[in-house]
């Protein structure tokens, strides 16, 4: 083939993509979540299409909930973001202006369909013999959790260890001081959590992965359970992992029928399904009785009681020069 | 000068020295060859076709694959000749004339090799992202550069811009001017100069630039992965969709596609091969004239 004649075809398979007509939806998701969007986006699809409308093309993008943010903040044109905590979807108001601040009172649940929660994988038999947070902390126990930088699941993680020292030892400088112990027992801070659980599955580095409950279902599925198991801590945290329709992309698009009616189908009975099929604790009461026994029963805390929500989580933790900076860059 | 009591046998004897020794060398560096070359390439066949023939076919048929193989030579297709127009661009201005400036160029050239590529994709986020320089402008007329494919492009071509350039440069140097500047006493216009004397004498180190600069487009992964967005089947190159399969615990699927970018890597190193060895003939002959 002649070079002219490459370009042309070139441009002329650009300009294809650009005219296509169907409508597509892009959902912005973060790391772990993989597996679940593949089936209810095709879930979704039939029961749009039973609706009477044509099939869409449903795009998925995956990675750390915090670069993932920070992505549709720089342009891409995500119609919903599906992210690891509120705090990022934050963001897509303060620095994007994308989305209205009360983003969050729109939909059921403070916008949450699906919660989970942290737990601890361990190898098989527990060799080191983890039972609870204070065992994270012996010296020579190697942890695997991500960057709260950049991950929303090291987020989770790094406040249930938080809110257990706090009850535990009884102040906020007790707190820091555990936080700091479990620090630096974290050989490598990987972006995101699939990262992360990947680091401590396939390569075998550390004695033990602080993970979402159903990051950690997950790899006992996927790699068997004759390698690891889970241990729940006496406390954990209540992780709500919150989705929002990018208002200022869907009104360009013209997709906020489709971005809506996608979300709202996370809540109907088969999207909860799917969730907890997937290890993730449905809202939806009935669903989550019909769960009950896959989900270990834990003392929660959450993010909106315990730690005045991510509005004042955010800046005090995890910003910069906040109490992270301090106990892993020695500020 | 002492060296006049050296025979020509003392000098080959030193030249080859103790025969042990250089077994030694010889055997360390087939050794080191296949440790860590060799058997990384082994690894990732056996792992890829662990599950048979059939899954490793299935995972290239897919259509996230085909989708990441497509937009890979779609970018390499655009981001290649327009590396090679510039490089020759290039290398003709840094050869043929002097000028002010000129070393500066050439640092700059190389630029790309210094800089690590992360650092590439994020200049063209602080340029082309909504946020950055240009954000809204390119908003007004909705025009998408970065999370598509003129990002992905606009990466590659920042990465891979010395190789045809540096490639050149010390060949046409060496060339000098001499054979151009009787071309055009002779009456030749400058086109003409260009493609019957400057093109055949620059041919083969042309050619090999453009096998590298292919090699490095295809497997360019961090520039792209800043740039790219991630979305599976739209903007996913080969190499990032071999880290999105081994993310997912498909880890046969991973190493079928990470050994189709291995096969293309293999036949470009044969043209590699074939180019450079055109090189020295051409420099021998040069030299018995």
């Amino acid at each position: 083939m002649s070079l002219s004649r490459f370009l042309a075809a070139a441009l002329a398979s650009t300009l294809y993509v650009g005219s296509a007509a169907a409508q597509t939806l892009l959902n912005v998701s973060y790391d772990p979540t993989r597996e679940l969007y593949s089936e209810f986006n095709a879930a979704f699809n039939k029961h749009w299409q039973a609706a009477g409308n044509q099939p869409v093309t449903i795009q998925q993008s995956h990675g750390g909930s915090g670069k993932q943010a920070r992505a549709v903040i720089d342009g891409l044109r995500a119609d919903v973001v599906t992210l690891a905590l509120a705090g990022d979807i934050d963001e897509l108001h303060k620095l994007g202006k994308l989305i209205p601040e009360d983003w969050q009172s729109r939909l059921p649940e403070s916008s949450t369909p699906y919660t989970s929660t942290i737990v601890f994988l361990v190898r098989k038999g527990n060799p080191e013999g983890i039972k609870d947070w204070d065992d994270l902390v012996k010296p020579g126990v190697e942890v695997i959790t991500p960057n709260p930088k950049t991950s929303g699941g090291a987020r989770w993680n790094f406040l249930a260890a938080w809110a257990y020292a706090q009850q535990k030892y009884g102040s906020e400088e007790k707190a820091q001081e555990f936080v700091e112990k479990l620090y630096k027992n974290v050989p490598v801070l990987d972006t995101g959590a699939r990262g992360s659980t990947i680091t401590f599955v396939n390569n075998g580095i550390g004695d033990v992965l602080l993970a979402w409950e159903n990051e950690a279902f997950l790899a006992l599925k996927e790699e068997g359970g004759d390698n690891f198991e889970i241990v729940a801590p006496s406390l954990s945290i209540l992780a709500e992992p919150p989705v929002a329709v990018v208002d200022k992309n869907v009104e360009r698009k013209g997709t906020r029928e489709l971005a809506n009616a996608y979300l709202n189908y996370l809540y109907s009975d088969e999207g909860q399904r799917i969730a907890a099929k997937h290890f993730y604790r449905p809202r939806n009461q009935e669903v989550a009785a019909e769960f009950a026994k896959q989900f270990p029963q834990l003392k929660l805390v959450t993010i909106d009681k315990d730690f005045a929500g991510w509005k004042t989580a955010q800046p005090k933790f995890f910003n910069d020069g906040g109490i992270f900076d301090q106990i892993y860059l020695g500020e | 000068m002492t060296s006049t009591t050296l025979t020509a046998g003392d000098i080959s004897a030193a030249r080859r020295g103790s025969p042990a020794g250089r077994i030694l060398l010889i055997l360390g560096a087939y050794l080191a060859f296949a440790l860590f070359l060799l058997l990384p390439l082994l690894v990732v066949l056996s792992e890829a076709l662990k599950l048979g023939l059939g899954t490793f076919f299935s995972a290239l048929l897919e259509a996230d694959a085909i989708s990441a193989l497509k937009l890979t030579l779609l970018a390499v297709g655009i981001s290649v000749p327009l590396n090679l127009v510039f490089g020759v661009a290039a290398a003709w201005c840094v050869s043929k004339y002097e000028f002010r400036g000129k070393s500066i160029l050439v640092t700059l050239i190389d630029l790309p090799f210094s800089v690590s590529p992360v650092i590439a994709g994020l200049i063209y986020v602080l340029l082309f992202g909504a946020q950055g320089f240009f954000g809204e402008v390119l908003e007004k007329y909705d025009i998408q550069i970065i999370f598509a494919l003129p990002g992905i492009v606009l990466a590659t071509i920042f990465v891979t811009v010395p190789f045809v350039a540096r490639e050149l440069i010390p060949l046409m140097q060496e060339q000098g001017s001499q054979e151009e500047e009787a071309a055009r006493l002779l009456g030749a216009s400058g086109w003409q100069m260009f493609w019957h004397v400057t093109l055949p004498n620059i041919k083969w180190g042309l050619i090999y630039g453009v096998v590298l600069c292919t090699a490095r487009a295809m497997g360019e992964f961090g520039a792209v992965s800043v740039v790219s967005g991630h979305i599976r089947g739209y903007t996913n190159t080969l190499p990032l969709h071999v880290e999105i399969l081994y993310n997912e615990y498909n880890h046969v699927a991973a190493f079928s596609v990470a050994s189709l970018l291995l096969g293309l890597a293999l036949i470009i190193l044969l043209l590699k091969q074939w180019s450079e060895s055109r090189i020295n003939r051409l420099r021998h002959t040069a030299e018995e004239e």
